[in-house]
Order: structure tokens, then C-alpha cells, then sequence
């Protein structure tokens, strides 16, 4: 299973699109690793800059809608070799969610006031998702902490404990 | 309680459920196309994986960018050409008879009714138009797709779109589509079924019922989907005809798939299109969307008419009019894209390839082209582009570039203006 902890990049945008995440110019490389410093690269969000914020973050939260638009894997890969794999919205757009469980990572919706108080934290927030206890656990450098609780679809639990669709389907189909 | 379309479509297509929420279907075909395709190709054969499910439900395409530009691209084509030959996928399409996949694979006659479909390309949504149920999805899945013959979705939910009214001279399915968009916002139907029906989509041809599927996911839908009908019946004659004795037979046949009467629905939407304007995007959402006399005067750089959404014949010749015996202004770069060569060939028989020319236009083969910045057509930072695509994102058609989406027609009106203009004026 890949690690689910880790400082958090807060981007405060709803409908952040897969052409932001990742621009189609490269989506003509043939190796994930290339993608790694495009990650985010158009991403139109006032005073954000992908060439210092990004550094050292392993968890995203966001707004509602993430990851809508095309269908490209690369949108997720990119996070995945930047060592990103969990983030957190109010919602998703339904082909990048599945393609993160697929992937074997996490794509947690939580409810809006959820959301709204993690964006009361600090940027220097750290982050842990326990697959158990189907809870987050927020703190920031001064000491504020959130608990808040997420439901799983029962099948993408089993894909991240599979590590991804692949190796779930090569088993049993 | 009955179906919907959909959950007909599931119901006859089930290989599993894993959970409540979950179900796993056969796939019928499964699309593929340079771009998505050759990292699941590479990804098989790194894992001692290199297999096909079946190579007659296997179709691919080079589409995106062809004629290669660069040795990346080439070598895309080259795994891609390389595979198909290897595994004996005999419907794979290059140089010469290649064009944009969700226009050349329904010409071919592989999308039928009842159908599931699925590749990586969140466009897949536009063979609904014919009843079949169609996903884009990301590359593992087309993986599994390849490997398996099968794909995860969760129960589908649908969305009921009643088109009602007349539509009015030089309103077109892109309008129609942009403004339910603008209605329900880019959100609006995220994990959905799009089902469109009504008279307005009962009139419309097979292009246009394309159109409208087409840009279902950028509502966020799944698929969209129409019943498949006497329109469905004759588009697929061709490749139908020797399973019945005739197209009204077939079209008989396909009311097999047809939602129920009371069928449920998650939400359903009303629309009359009698009043409606030409419709235009202004933002980096394709739901920003207001009519096009709020947006008259508009300077624009280059107009772009092709693509997946709007490069069919259909399209092509709405364009024409106006653009028959017209210049384009000298400050546009006009550009179009034929979708496929069958709609480049009958363009050119029809003379439509000549008035693009006379008019200014240049005509390049059939490609995805402008519509992702990824090979020709690319915008300057600054530029303003109004183009017949699908979406408006930020950076789409290159950085710093702005799309405005609108129809053919608005299109055409707005290279003879230099500026986006109410295309009424010019018919």
C-alpha cells in the first residue's frame, strides 16, 4: 500500500480540471517520471506558484468537482511520482476518481463544512488517513488539530488494498 | 419498477458485483487511440501482460497527432501500429484512413445499440447517439479493457433531458448542449447517465445526436445516451442489414433497449428550445456559457471548425453557407479539421472543401488538431481562438490562449466578422 500521510497542499478552487493538473502538451511522453516537474503547471489559482508549493507535499485538499475534464491516467501519475497520493474534496469528477483508486490511491470526499475546516488550518498542516478507523487526523504547527471521519466505497477499499484495479481484475476476472 | 436505458444495458452486460454500489460488465469494444493506449501497451508488456481479450472487439486509431510531429509522437503511432499488428487487431486505423476516433469508429458501423463501450478518452460519452452505453476512462482501466474484456462502474444513475420546442434558424445541437451545460453546471451530472430524448431529439440526425452526447461529460456525465430509433436504424443500415429484413425491422428491434415509461430517475431537466440563441462560452468553464449577442464584438485571432464535437459533415456544411462566396476577415487564421476522410471526401465532392479554401480557410487532414494544442493550431499567449471543440480550459489550445466554443455556423459567421458575431445576419 502506498503511504497516506504527509504535509498537505491546500488548493482552494473548485472544478480544477485535468488540464491544469497536467497540460496535454505532455501527455506525448511514453514514461510517468517525465510528467514529474509539469505537476499543476497551468493551474490557474491566484498567488499559487508549482515551483515552490508543491515541494515536500504528499496530501492535496480541495474544493468540489476535482479532476474534471479528460480521462488521462496522467493527471493521477503525476501526483503519484511526486509522491502525492491522497486527496481530499468535497467531490470528484468520476473518471479521475476512479482512476486514483485504480492507481491504488485515495480520492476521499468529505462533506463541504468538512472541507471548510480543514481550510482553516495552516499550510504547514500534516495529515494522516487511517484505513481503519476511517478517519483523518489534521494538525498544524499551532497545535490545531481536526478528527474527521470519511466513508469508503467498499470496492475502492479492496482496489487500494489490492494496489490498484489491475491487480484485482488479473486475480479474479 | 422499470429500467432506464442504461440499467437495461447493465443488466444485460453483468460479469460481477463486488460490492452493493459496484458492478463490473462485459465490455463489447474497446476503443483505443495513440495517445492513452501506448503507456497500457507498455505497462502490459513490462508485466508479462502483452495479451488481448479479443482482437475483433479491439478497435484503434492514430488520431491525435497525425502525421507525427516529433519522435515522441512517432514513436506513440509506432507502439500503437506495432501492437495491433502483433496482437492482429485488424480494424486499426492510420495515414490515409485515419481521422478523429468518436467520428471515424461510428462511420465504421462498430457502435451499435445496446452496446457497452469504453477507452481512454473522455469523449467516448458521444456514442450514445446510439443507444449504446459509452465511458471514457483512464488507462488502467482501458488496461483491464484490453486484457479482460471488462470495466468497474458504480449503478448508474441517470439524468432525464427532455428536449421540447422548435429550434430556431441557426440553432444547432451545440447550442442546445452548451446551454443545458450553463443550466446544470460542469458538476451537474458528475456520476450520471445524460439521457436526452424529446421531439427536438427525436427530429435530430445522427450528427447532431452526436453533438449532443458528445460534450455529456462536461456536465460531468458518464455517458450521454438516445434511444436508438428509425435515424439509428438507417445511419447503421449498411453494416446491419443482413441480421434484418428491414430498417424499420431494426428500428423495431431496438425499442428492446428503450427506457420504461416508469423508469427513475436521480433528477430530470425540461428544456424548450423555442427561443433559444446561439450559444458561446466566455471563461475556462464550459459552463460559462452566455448568448452570442452578449459577447458581439469579440476580437478573435483564430476560428477553428473540427473536432470530435463539431467536424462532421453535418457541420461542415452549416458552415458553408455561410462562408459560400465570403472572405474571412484578414486579421483570422481560419483552420478546418474534416473529422474523418469519408467527411473530407464528401466535402470535397460537395464543393465544400473549395468554399472553405476560396473563403480563406486552410483545410488540414483529419485530426484532433487545435482542439488540445497538441499539434497544429496552437495559440499564442494572448490569442483568442473561437473554435467548434468541446472545451474551454485554461491553456487547452496553448498557454495563455483563450477558446471560445460555439457552433459551426456561429464559427463561420465569426471569421467573416474578425469578431464573434450573431451568425443570424448572414443567413
Amino acid at each position: 500500500m502506498k503511504n497516506f500521510y504527509g504535509p498537505t497542499l491546500f488548493l482552494d478552487r473548485s472544478d480544477i480540471n485535468t488540464d491544469e493538473i497536467i497540460p496535454a502538451k505532455y501527455l506525448t511522453e511514453n514514461t510517468k517520471e517525465a510528467l514529474k516537474s509539469h505537476i499543476l503547471e497551468d493551474l490557474h489559482l491566484q498567488g499559487f506558484d508549482p515551483g515552490k508549493d508543491i515541494a515536500g507535499k504528499n496530501i492535496i485538499v480541495t474544493r468540489s468537482n476535482f479532476g474534471c475534464g479528460s480521462s488521462r491516467e496522467h493527471a493521477v501519475w503525476v501526483f503519484e511520482v511526486n509522491d502525492i497520493s491522497v486527496v481530499i474534496a468535497e467531490s470528484f469528477a468520476r473518471i479521475f476518481r476512479q482512476n486514483m483508486f485504480n492507481c491504488g490511491m485515495l480520492a476521499i470526499e468529505l462533506s463541504k463544512s468538512d472541507i471548510d475546516a480543514l481550510f482553516t488550518l495552516g499550510t504547514d498542516t500534516v495529515i494522516s488517513v487511517d484505513l481503519e478507523k476511517n478517519q483523518i487526523t489534521a494538525e498544524d504547527g499551532q497545535g490545531r488539530k481536526k478528527i474527521l471521519s470519511f466513508k469508503l466505497n467498499p470496492f475502492d477499499r479492496e482496489l487500494v488494498m489490492a494496489g490498484g484495479w489491475l491487480a484485482y481484475a488479473d486475480s479474479k476476472y | 419498477m422499470g429500467k432506464t436505458i442504461a440499467e437495461k444495458i447493465f443488466a444485460s452486460h453483468l460479469r460481477d458485483s463486488p460490492s452493493p454500489a459496484n458492478v463490473v460488465l462485459a465490455i463489447d469494444v474497446v476503443l483505443c487511440h495513440e495517445i492513452t493506449t501506448p503507456i497500457a501497451i507498455n505497462d502490459l508488456v513490462a508485466k508479462g501482460m502483452d495479451r488481448v481479450f479479443d482482437p475483433d472487439k479491439i478497435k484503434a486509431v492514430i488520431d491525435h497527432v497525425t502525421p507525427a510531429k516529433d519522435s515522441k509522437t512517432a514513436m506513440q503511432g509506432k507502439i500503437l501500429r506495432d501492437w495491433a499488428r502483433r496482437h492482429n487487431i485488424k480494424d486499426f486505423f492510420d495515414i490515409g484512413s485515419n481521422g478523429v476516433c468518436h467520428a471515424l469508429f461510428p462511420e465504421k458501423g462498430f457502435i451499435r445499440p445496446g452496446y457497452t463501450i469504453i477507452m481512454g478518452d473522455s469523449h467516448t460519452c458521444t456514442h450514445g447517439a446510439f443507444g449504446a452505453f459509452a465511458a471514457g476512462v483512464g488507462t488502467t482501466d482501458l488496461e483491464v479493457g484490453i486484457l479482460k474484456g471488462v470495466c468497474s462502474f458504480r449503478e448508474p444513475k441517470s439524468m432525464k433531458v427532455t428536449i421540447t420546442g422548435t429550434l430556431p434558424a441557426g440553432v444547432y445541437a451545440k447550442d442546445v448542449i452548451l446551454s443545458i451545460i450553463k443550466q446544470i453546471t460542469v458538476n451537474g451530472a458528475t456520476d450520471m447517465v445524460m439521457e436526452f430524448s424529446g421531439d427536438v431529439v427525436d427530429q435530430m440526425s445522427m450528427e447532431s445526436r452526436m453533438t449532443l452526447c458528445n460534450m455529456a461529460i462536461e456536465a460531468g456525465g458518464t455517458s450521454g445516451i438516445c434511444m436508438p430509433d428509425r435515424a439509428t436504424a438507417e445511419y447503421l443500415w449498411p453494416f446491419i442489414q443482413d441480421s434484418y429484413a428491414s430498417i424499420d425491422e431494426a428500428a423495431n428491434d431496438f425499442k428492446k433497449w428503450h427506457s420504461d415509461p416508469d423508469a427513475a430517475y436521480a433528477k430530470e431537466l425540461k428544456i424548450d428550445v423555442t427561443g433559444l440563441k446561439p450559444q458561446v462560452t466566455f471563461g475556462y468553464k464550459p459552463d460559462e456559457v452566455k448568448d452570442i449577442n452578449e459577447m458581439e464584438g469579440t476580437p478573435v485571432d483564430q476560428v477553428y471548425i473540427g473536432s470530435c464535437t463539431n467536424g462532421r459533415i453535418e457541420d461542415l456544411r452549416e458552415a458553408a453557407r455561410i462562408l459560400e462566396n465570403r472572405k474571412i476577415a484578414p486579421t483570422v487564421r481560419g483552420i478546418l479539421s474534416p473529422a474523418t476522410p469519408a467527411t473530407f471526401s464528401k466535402a470535397m465532392e460537395e464543393g465544400i472543401i473549395k468554399i472553405f479554401l476560396d473563403s480563406g480557410f486552410c483545410v488540414t487532414n483529419p485530426t484532433c488538431g487545435a482542439c488540445l494544442g497538441m499539434s497544429n493550431g496552437v495559440l499564442a499567449e494572448g490569442e483568442v481562438c473561437a473554435s467548434t471543440t468541446n472545451r474551454n480550459f485554461n491553456g487547452r489550445m496553448g498557454k495563455g490562449g483563450m477558446v471560445h466554443l460555439m457552433s459551426p455556423l456561429s464559427a463561420a459567421a465569426t471569421a467573416v466578422a474578425g469578431h464573434i458575431t450573431d451568425p443570424s445576419k448572414y443567413i
